[in-house]
């Protein structure tokens, strides 16, 4: 039974990961559709980024990560190179749960 | 930091630095995983083919958890597929800058994630080949260090230590700024990120996890019908 879930849930995933590959590029070339496809990546990250943040599983939460990605904003608007940004925001989140 | 540079050999050594860092970051997490799979009664084997053949993090870590918890492995199963279902629209919003075909399709498809993604659109602001660059490079460093790690976790179990430890859950949000911030120029982009972000932490406590992310990706399509912002 645990072998069907695998298999399932992974034929499941593929599928959706493969179907959006099948979107004619032809429909995605009209003005309204390339708008909303050149901001699409805007709201996606900013959507990761907030819910990776502020959120465990289907619960709001504000801790150590949040201090980690104030850091990293900081080191965006210094203009810090990508790998300095990542690390410091891992820094900081870590170092804050060691003091804590 | 996140304007690549103009030429061509140092926007390719940046963009495979960040997918090299994109996958070892994922990496550590790969271990925990690995280790939570065998924790909730999988075997080695089948915590390590869910990391080959599902590929996709989040919906290993609900499937291995709703399974642990004594759940019906049909709901894990389901709620696995629909945290999956916002790599449809990553590779939707990708396939015009990859154009594949064929085989190359097949095992593109599988490389689409949270990540291959993230660094492919970061990339894109300099051209379609740093774009295409990007997502192959960010999705194999990915695949390989998040298997390699699984298997190390599954087989070390419960000696693996919590990543959260050493900050790299923090990690993984400063990555996805990082990539959006060259995006960052007018208006529309300012909107639709605060919009997209609200909407996103409005709705966690209502939903699966995963599914904000989707429900964010409609804030870009309502503010363009609604406002038909120009070019």
């Amino acid at each position: 039974m645990t072998w069907a879930a695998v298999l399932a849930g992974a034929a499941g995933c593929y599928l959706l990961k493969l179907v959006g590959l099948w979107v004619p590029p032809a429909w995605l070339e009209q003005p309204v559709v390339a708008r909303i496809s050149a901001l699409l990546p805007v709201a996606l990250l900013a959507a990761l980024a907030a819910v990776q943040t502020f959120s465990t599983g289907t619960s709001l939460v504000l801790d150590a990560r949040a201090a980690g990605v104030a850091v990293a904003i900081v080191a965006l608007v210094l203009r810090a190179p990508f790998i300095v940004v990542v690390a410091a925001a891992a820094a900081t989140a870590a170092l804050i749960r060691l003091l804590g | 930091m996140t304007d690549l540079p103009a030429s061509w050999p140092a926007v390719r050594a940046t963009v495979l630095r960040r997918a090299l860092s994109v996958g070892v970051a994922s990496g550590a997490y790969g271990v925990s995983y690995g280790a939570l799979g065998v924790a909730a009664g999988l075997s080695v084997t089948q915590t390590c083919a869910l990391s080959l053949l599902m590929f996709t993090g989040g919906s290993q870590f609900a499937l291995v958890g709703a399974l642990g918890a004594g759940g019906s492995p049909v709901s894990g199963t389901a709620s696995a597929i629909l945290l999956g279902a916002r790599n449809a629209i990553y590779s939707a919003r990708l396939s015009p800058l990859l154009r594949l075909h064929g085989l190359r399709r097949l095992v593109g498809a599988q490389l689409v994630i949270d990540e291959s993604t993230a660094v492919a659109l970061g990339a894109e602001v300099s051209g379609a080949r740093a774009g295409r660059l990007g997502f192959w490079a960010a999705g194999l460093s990915v695949f390989v260090l998040w298997n390699a790690a699984t298997l190390l976790g599954a087989l070390a179990g419960e000696a693996v230590g919590d990543p959260r430890d050493f900050g790299l859950d923090a990690a993984a949000p400063a990555a996805f700024l990082a990539l959006l911030a060259p995006r960052m120029r007018g208006r529309p982009a300012w909107t639709t990120a605060l919009v997209a972000a609200a909407v996103a932490l409005a709705v966690v406590p209502f939903v699966p996890a995963g599914v904000p992310v989707l429900v964010a990706a409609l804030v870009p399509v309502v503010l363009v019908l609604s406002r038909r912002w120009a070019e």
